[in-house]
């Protein structure tokens, strides 16, 4: 039986339940197993060390020294991790992040690193290589990254995406551009326009667990990792790729893993340890401190945004243009393209166009951060859009009901939309009590759209049945955030079993089929649609069961309930068998029983969500606070109510973050001042107010139950949504986040004039 | 440096062990001990993962050093439920679906734990204070303070 992907189930007895999660135990009791919390015998420690400058030739290392400390058993650098990336930029780029060849681009940059016996003899052996450097001009800033004197990181990036193709080299790595129509022409229709720049600051994931790993390299060629990770498959093709290893040889179990948010979809240090290993012959544990996280991993990108919105009076868009530039650190990527994508895919445009432009500087190679590039441009647009509704003098929310993107709509970077839920979020924003209720001296609310397109990608899934009719699941998406007792009520859903008879487990590599990792909010849309087929499959397998242990023909037999039915009246007396009763004599009808499925999960639908948001602005100090927070969400199907409102929450609470209050900020040196959770603050319990949810189902049209990926649209709007209320609390219009409190003084002592 | 012979209690055991003099009470828990349910997440006081309760109080074991642990008693999350009964918070933080990743988990646990101890019945405003020491990046805290109220609720024997 082929697999049907197309949206047929309405009723549900297990999915949209709240059942308790199956590692939940584990993760209250201490005992689960992150990154940091597994040894191997004989394991070494290790250290990296890192460039003190944001930009430097590296001119020489000599590691002498750092071999004679007692206990030392492994120095490397770029040398013992020779360049096999055969003209691959992508990989090339992940290589020298790992660990700078010929130069460090950033401050934080590895250089190299140690294996020995102790934390002490490393710590001590990485104050003894000598690194000789030949400090250069650097630049972190987007603005002065781009201008034409500035200091150029690599002379081999020539803006691609212009015609010409320019003959010198610059830090702008690509410009890209979106839209359709004529925007000249939509703003000479305009009577209102708004235009103005923004800026955002570069903030970090901020998960809690550190980037660790333990990698253990044998003397017959095999090799083992054991990392917390998003992605244990892509990591083992990177790692292998790199140490030129067989892809079959390497085996990476994925731990627990303790937030990633998109920071852990790339290797960082995993390669280096398992160099490291190499070369000492023994395992060797690497665990990055705090400050080693804020310096070398993760980052989003810094942006400065223009915009441009015209409308009629009547309060329809006529034309709306951005301008995006992204920081990418000192790699290029497609940072400034999904901004330049994303920027107005809420609305219905007839004019739009959207330029993007890939901007390198000395910063920390940039990462996936939830809805990577997304959050930036809608804080720009939406304050925009904000801004011109009032010019208008519309409602904020009318105004964006009037323009919303519908099904049939061309979206502005592209594909024409199916059924949608831009619209419903705005109708349920509108008739929110939130929206009405009183506010105080000082409050104000705002509210903001924002749209993430989700990702499907390669699934692998093998579900068997036991020989007591339980079930086990095994799936190769990490679960970052309760999906294994999403999965599991996926698999009971389809089989017509309980909740509790099925055990949903991470599969190492060695164990399943390839799996992309978990990002693009793929985890439970893509591995739910593996699962229901793998499960259809099993179906298929208990129905020749039933089959045979009935001794009729199999297309006689349905299933239904959970149970193998014999159909018409000729087997009246046939009383239905479970998938115990199957599971039970599986060794006498032709042994075990288990359905398998790999697909490439298509039709991730795409996702919106609508927020308000009430502050408080102290006119004194200039310090914000979030009164009141309502997050309504498109999820398609809900599988797990409570943990697609966990995903809800934790997005509005990061975009809480980087509005108020978070910053990458480098001294002139280039180095970065903040590399810690003291200075580089995130919302702390008493930050916050609970942070109302409501979920809306527009079933995904691709998914057998509607699903849509839920994780990553939470973190777009706050932004915007924050900044929109602040203006409305305190009369000024914040273009630059975070809005801290000396900006907001600023902006008030600036309106006072 | 010379090692350090420490006599300590650990969720109610007795327990001996050597340390160097600059070795945190957290190296000494995870490395040494095993006990590997505190976690670190900064190593510099500021995230909370670490928390455990000494005599009575809540402590980032990541600023206190393993000799500083002589003659005193220690709770960590291993000591938290009993035998097979979890503690109410325990349950409260599963039902409520108060972790994600779960890496705060139990350093918010046993926050948690001396909070109820020391106050049974907190507001809303008490409990987000007092847990202002603990980063939880996945949940934005709502269900987290749920669950302690709920828990607490239940530990003064009040019908949910
Ligand atoms: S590890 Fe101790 S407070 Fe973060
Ligand atoms: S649940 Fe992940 S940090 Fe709290």
């Amino acid at each position: 039986m082929s697999f049907d992907a197309t949206h047929q189930k309405e009723q549900f007895k297990s999915v949209g339940t709240r059942p308790l999660r199956p590692d939940g135990v584990d993760k209250v009791t201490g005992r689960a197993r992150y990154g940091a919390d597994f040894n191997m015998p004989g394991q070494l420690v290790a250290r990296v060390l890192r460039s003190p400058h944001a930009h430097a030739r590296i001119v020489k290392i000599d590691t002498t020294r750092a071999e004679a400390v007692k206990g030392v058993k492994a120095v490397v650098t770029a040398d013992d991790l020779p360049d096999l990336t055969n003209g691959d930029a992508a990989l090339f780029a992940i290589l020298d992040n790992c660990m700078a060849r010929t130069k460090a681009l950033y401050d934080g940059h590895a250089v190299a690193a140690v294996a020995a016996i102790d934390e002490k003899a490393a710590k001590q052996a990485l104050k003894l290589i000598d690194v000789e450097y030949e400090v250069l001009p650097h630049v972190v800033d987007v603005d002065a990254a781009m201008a034409p004197d500035a200091p150029v990181l690599n002379d081999a990036i020539f803006t691609e995406g212009v015609t010409p193709k320019p003959d010198t080299a610059s830090n702008v790595a690509n410009r890209s551009e979106f839209g359709h129509g004529d925007v000249e022409a939509g703003f000479e229709a305009a009577d209102f326009i708004v235009e103005r720049s923004y800026k955002t600051g570069q903030t970090h994931q901020g998960y809690i667990e550190p980037h660790a790993c333990v990698a253990s390299c044998n003397p017959d060629g095999t090799a083992e990792l054991w990392v917390c990770t998003q992605g244990h498959f892509v990591y083992r093709q990177n790692c292998a790729d790199l140490l030129g290893l067989e892809v079959s040889k390497l085996r990476v179990t994925s731990s627990e893993i303790g937030g990633g948010f998109g920071g852990k979809t790339h290797v960082w240090a995993e390669p280096v340890a398992l160099a490291l290993s190499r070369k000492a012959g023994r395992p060797v544990k690497l665990v990055m401190s705090r400050e080693e996280v804020f310096r070398a991993s993760g980052p989003t990108s810094a942006t400065s945004i223009d915009v441009k919105i015209g409308a009629r009076k009547d309060g329809r868009i006529t034309a709306a243009t951005a301008t995006l530039r992204y920081t990418s650190g000192p790699y290029p990527d497609m940072w400034a393209e999904l901004g330049a994508m994303t920027s107005f895919a809420c609305y219905d445009l007839e004019n739009v166009k959207t330029v993007g432009f890939e901007v390198v500087v000395n910063r920390p190679k940039v990462a996936a951060y939830r809805a990577p590039s997304a959050p930036m441009a809608a804080f720009a647009v939406e304050s925009a859009v904000d801004e011109l509704a009032h010019k208008i003098g519309m409602d904020a929310v009318a105004f964006r009901i009037k323009n919303a993107a519908k099904e049939g709509t061309k979206s502005s970077y592209g594909p024409v939309y199916g059924p949608i839920g831009i619209g419903p979020t705005l109708e349920a924003a509108k008739a929110h009590p939130h929206m009405s209720a009183p506010l105080r001296e000082n409050q104000g609310r705002g509210m903001a759209c924002g749209f993430w397109f989700n990702f499907g990608g390669q699934t692998c899934t093998d579900l068997n049945i036991n020989a007591d009719g339980t079930v086990t699941l095994a799936v190769g998406t990490v679960d970052v955030g309760g999906s294994r007792a999403s999965l599991s009520l996926i698999a009971a859903e389809e089989l017509g079993i309980e909740y509790q008879d099925v055990k949903a487990v991470v599969a190492d590599t060695a164990t399943l089929g390839y799996n992309d990792m978990t990002d693009g909010s793929r985890g439970t849309f893509s591995s739910s649609m593996a699962t229901i087929s793998a499960a259809r499959n099993a179906v298929e397998i208990m129905r020749q069961r039933a089959a045979l242990m009935w001794d009729i023909p199999v297309e006689d037999i349905y299933w239904e309930d959970g149970h193998a039915k014999a159909a018409g009246s000729k087997y009246g007396n046939l009383a239905p068998l479970s998938v115990k009763d199957i599971a039970a004599e599986s060794g006498n009808t032709g042994g075990p029983i288990a359905g398998h499925s790999e697909l490439v999960a298509d039709g991730a639908g795409v996702s919106f969500a609508t927020h308000i948001c009430d502050v408080e602005v102290d006119p004194e100090t200039g310090s914000t606070r979030i009164v009141r927070y309502t997050v309504i969400q498109d999820a398609g199907k809900a599988v797990h109510p409570s943990y697609v409102e966990g995903q809800y929450q934790g997005g509005a609470a990061q975009g809480i973050g980087w509005a108020l209050n978070e910053e990458y900020i480098y001294g002139d040196d280039g180095r970065l001042q903040n590399p810690g959770f003291l200075d580089y603050r995130i919302p702390v319990c008493s930050d916050l107010p609970m942070i109302d949810t409501q979920i809306l189902e527009i079933p995904n049209p691709n998914h057998p139950y509607g699903v849509r990926g839920v994780g990553e649209t939470s973190i777009v709007p706050p932004l915007a949504a924050i900044a929109n209320a602040v203006s409305n609390a305190a009369g000024v219009r914040m273009s630059h986040i975070p809005m801290s409190p000396p900006r907001i003084l600023a902006a008030l002592k600036d309106a006072k004039g | 440096m010379t090692a350090i012979a420490v006599s300590t209690t650990i969720n109610g055991d007795d327990v001996e062990y050597l340390c160097q003099p600059d070795e945190t009470l957290l190296d000494v828990l995870r490395n040494r001990l095993g006990l590997m349910g505190t976690k670190e997440g900064c190593g510099t006081g500021d995230c909370g993962a670490c928390s455990t309760i000494m005599d009575g109080r809540v402590v980032c074991s990541c600023l206190v050093l393993g000799a500083e642990a002589q003659g005193r008693s220690i709770e960590t999350i291993e000591g938290m439920a009993q035998g097979a009964e979890l503690h109410p918070l325990q349950r409260k933080f599963i039902e409520h679906a108060a972790l994600q990743c779960g890496i705060c988990t139990p350093g918010f646990l046993i926050a948690a734990k001396a909070l109820l101890e020391e106050k049974p019945d907190p507001t809303e405003e008490e409990i987000r204070f007092w847990l202002a020491g603990n980063l939880c990046r996945c949940t934005g805290y709502d269900k987290i303070v749920r669950a302690v109220q709920d828990a607490a609720r239940e530990m003064r024997g009040e019908a949910a």
